[in-house]
């Protein structure tokens, strides 16, 4: 088991045709995903090829509307890779062609896009992961977004996380302590986006084969004080978290456009005793995810079940 | 993106929010010539800086006739204004504005703001104008009042209507503070801002609802949509390396330490900086290469860091998933010998061809200190810079 996709998802690329797009869709071709097809306007009918290491070649067929993509291939989810200007569109694109799961990879889209995006999928049925997010995967079945597959390890972890490096450190320190994930999500570094750590915990508490979660979240904003309080009152597993930002200065963004402290709020220190407060063991260092999961999960005797 | 006072008036004025008469001087004989084109009996010297808190500082003078014009233009330019917001180093006025003076009656707070909670903008009032915002939340929340906006149908009138009785508007400008919020709303949404801030807004003897100060601030991701805004950019408002940065698409931030980091993510290059403090040393700046760095990429950032003259050394911290170890190793090496590298640097490489990156290094002939992990990386940097 695992949380948003597995083995059996079907997924379709927006913006398939540019260099991004391609590399990706190929990157997640040589992972075993089943990518289906994919979206480029005015390229609808075409054909893309794609060369995998293992020798075989792969032909997806292209459309121009994601309606028609996802009614030709079957394609439940779809992953997006198109320029900043127009990808607030092709969000609410893969929304109203009823798709389940939209990962937006893009990054500096603007935020009042993502305003207009957040109310037009209001009672709508699909879920956003992202924007400016690595994306999704289930080790060893699926990888949608651009996270280097190699390092992960199927297994019951599963680690959520506003940025993208952070995570791969984090799923590198459990890999090669033997500990294997569930999946692993990054809900993205903006201030508005379609999934919040609350959103995604309750799926991993939901999900029988996760036993432990790993949240990393940053500076700037309440999400992840917010998520400590849910856990306090909701989780059945063990959560560790780490919070990165500890030395930055307020008023100045951190790279991710959510990542700033303004008017005093979203520090680092308000985060962390929050998360202590709520029973969420906190990593001194980010060198210490790895031991500071593992040391939990043996003061739960759920190390042996997490080996894998 | 920040601009300047007059410049957010400006903008203001051309969607008919409601702003005093004001015109920007560079030199102290502009800024006689503005009051006199002025004409009111009371003009106000205001210094232009990034920075909020310019009153307190002595950069805001009321003059009562154009020789108090001359000697405030002449003591405010060129001045060193020390505020809670520019640091200790603070920030050199080179720009004023001269406005006409106002008959203040009442001090009030209106802002927008867009809201990660709820994922709208949010229109906030205040009764208690001219201070700090931050500081009425803390010692009287209940004091800021809050409209959250659908942007189907933007702000409504009865939402602006219900905020300007909440705050105490008086009741015969309530509609005058309507259309201004209106007005400030429409502002907001057509130049793409994440915040805008007026405080004070004020009430005037003669009955009318005015901005006393504007502070606006872009968000960077929109800019592409408008060139107008981009122009109102001040480089001297920035930090050098920050604009070398930019050009390059580093993300760059110049911090007070001496270890300079570079790092791919700005999630791992901000833990980067917390695992130095952590370890006792102090990080020089944040700097994310991003996920596509190439070797002119990697020499540039090795530039910039280097151009820091408090850098005694330098931290790598590279987790290559996309970006691969080999590529970066050789970046590495190719930037410290094109610039003579004489200061201590411990490289962290991770993930994608990460023996092929150490091998590079190790064969370079270099004095590089290689690390395992993070903390090994932290560690090392801080005992080399003592």
């Amino acid at each position: 088991m695992s949380i948003l996709i597995d083995k059996n998802t079907k997924v379709i690329t927006q913006g398939i045709t540019g260099a991004t797009g391609s590399f990706h869709a190929k990157g997640a071709l040589e992972y075993g995903t089943q990518m289906v097809g994919g979206v480029t306007p005015g390229k609808g009918g075409q054909t893309i090829d794609f060369d995998l290491e293992n020798g075989a070649k792969v032909t997806l067929p292209i459309f121009n509307t994601v309606k028609e993509a996802a009614a030709a291939t079957g394609a439940t989810a779809s992953v997006i890779y198109v320029a900043p200007p127009f990808a607030a569109d092709s969000i609410m694109e893969a929304v109203d062609a009823e798709l389940d799961l939209v990962i937006c990879i893009t990054e500096g889209i603007p935020v009042l896009d993502m305003v207009k995006v957040k109310r037009y999928m209001e009672g709508k049925k699909t879920r956003l992961i992202g924007p400016n997010c690595p994306g999704v995967i289930t080790p060893e079945e699926i990888k949608i977004g651009i996270m280097p597959g190699y390092i992960h390890k199927k297994g019951h972890v599963g680690v959520v996380s506003r940025s993208g490096t952070l995570t791969y450190e984090a799923v590198h320190q459990l890999t090669t302590r033997g500990i294997g994930q569930s999946s692993a999500v990054g809900i993205g570094g903006d201030p508005v986006k379609g999934s919040e750590f609350i959103d995604i915990l309750h799926l991993f508490n939901e999900d029988p084969d996760t036993y432990a979660v790993i949240m990393i979240g940053e500076i700037g904003g309440t999400a992840e004080e917010e998520a400590a309080e849910w856990v306090k009152a909701n989780m059945k597993k063990p959560v560790v978290g780490f919070i990165g930002g500890a030395t930055a200065p307020p008023g100045k963004r951190m790279g991710h456009a959510g990542a700033i402290i303004s008017g005093g709020k979203g520090t680092a220190a308000e985060k962390i005793a929050k998360l202590e407060e709520c029973g969420i063991r906190v990593a001194p260092t980010p060198s210490d995810m790895g031991s500071t999961l593992v040391s939990v999960l043996e003061e739960r005797g759920l190390l042996e079940k997490c080996k894998s | 993106m920040n601009i300047h006072e007059y410049q957010g008036k400006a903008v203001l004025r051309q969607y008919g929010v409601s702003v005093p008469n004001g015109k920007v001087a560079f030199t102290v004989d502009e800024a006689v010539q503005a009051a006199k084109e002025l004409g009111t009996p009371v003009t106000v010297v205001k210094a232009q800086i990034h920075a909020g808190g310019r009153g307190k500082a002595g950069g805001v003078k009321v003059a009562k006739g154009l020789d108090d014009v001359k000697k405030y233009a002449e003591e405010i330019l060129g001045k060193v204004l020390v505020t809670h917001q520019t640091g200790p180093e603070g920030k050199e006025v080179k720009r004023l504005l001269i406005e006409e003076g106002c008959d203040i009656k009442k001090e009030y707070y209106i802002g927008l703001v867009v809201d990660r909670g709820t994922g709208r903008v949010v229109l906030m009032g205040s009764e208690e104008g001219g201070t700090e915002i931050e500081e009425v939340a803390a010692h009287s929340p209940e004091k800021i009042i809050k409209e959250v906006i659908d942007p189907a149908v933007g702000l409504t009138t009865f939402q602006a209507r219900r905020l300007a009785y909440a705050i105490n508007i008086p009741n015969e400008l309530v509609n005058k503070a309507i259309k201004f919020m209106l007005s400030l709303y429409a502002a907001f949404v057509d130049k793409d801002c994440s915040i805008a801030e007026i405080n004070p807004l004020v009430v005037t003897g003669s009955g009318d609802i005015m901005a006393l100060d504007a502070k606006l601030n872009f968000d960077s991701n929109a800019l592409f949509r408008h060139k107008d805004i981009v122009e109102l950019r001040d480089l001297d408002e920035e930090d050098e390396k920050e604009i070398q940065a930019s050009k390059y698409d580093l993300s760059y931030i110049a911090l007070d330490g001496n270890i300079g980091c570079m790092v791919n993510g700005a999630g791992l290059a901000m833990a980067t900086m917390d695992i130095i403090k952590y370890y006792g040393g102090e990080p020089a700046n944040f700097l994310d290469v991003g996920g596509g760095a190439t070797k002119e990429k990697v020499t540039e950032a090795f530039k910039i860091i280097l151009s820091d003259k408090n850098v005694k050394g330098i931290f790598v911290n590279i987790f290559g998933g996309i970006m691969k170890c080999d590529i970066i190793a050789e970046g590495v090496v190719a930037a410290a010998r094109e610039l003579g590298l004489d200061k201590p640097l411990v490289v962290r490489l991770e993930g994608t061809n990460v023996n092929l990156g150490k091998d590079i290094l190790n064969g370079s002939g270099l004095n590089i200190v290689a690390a395992d992990s993070m903390s090994d990386g932290a560690q090392k940097i801080v005992s080399l810079v003592q």
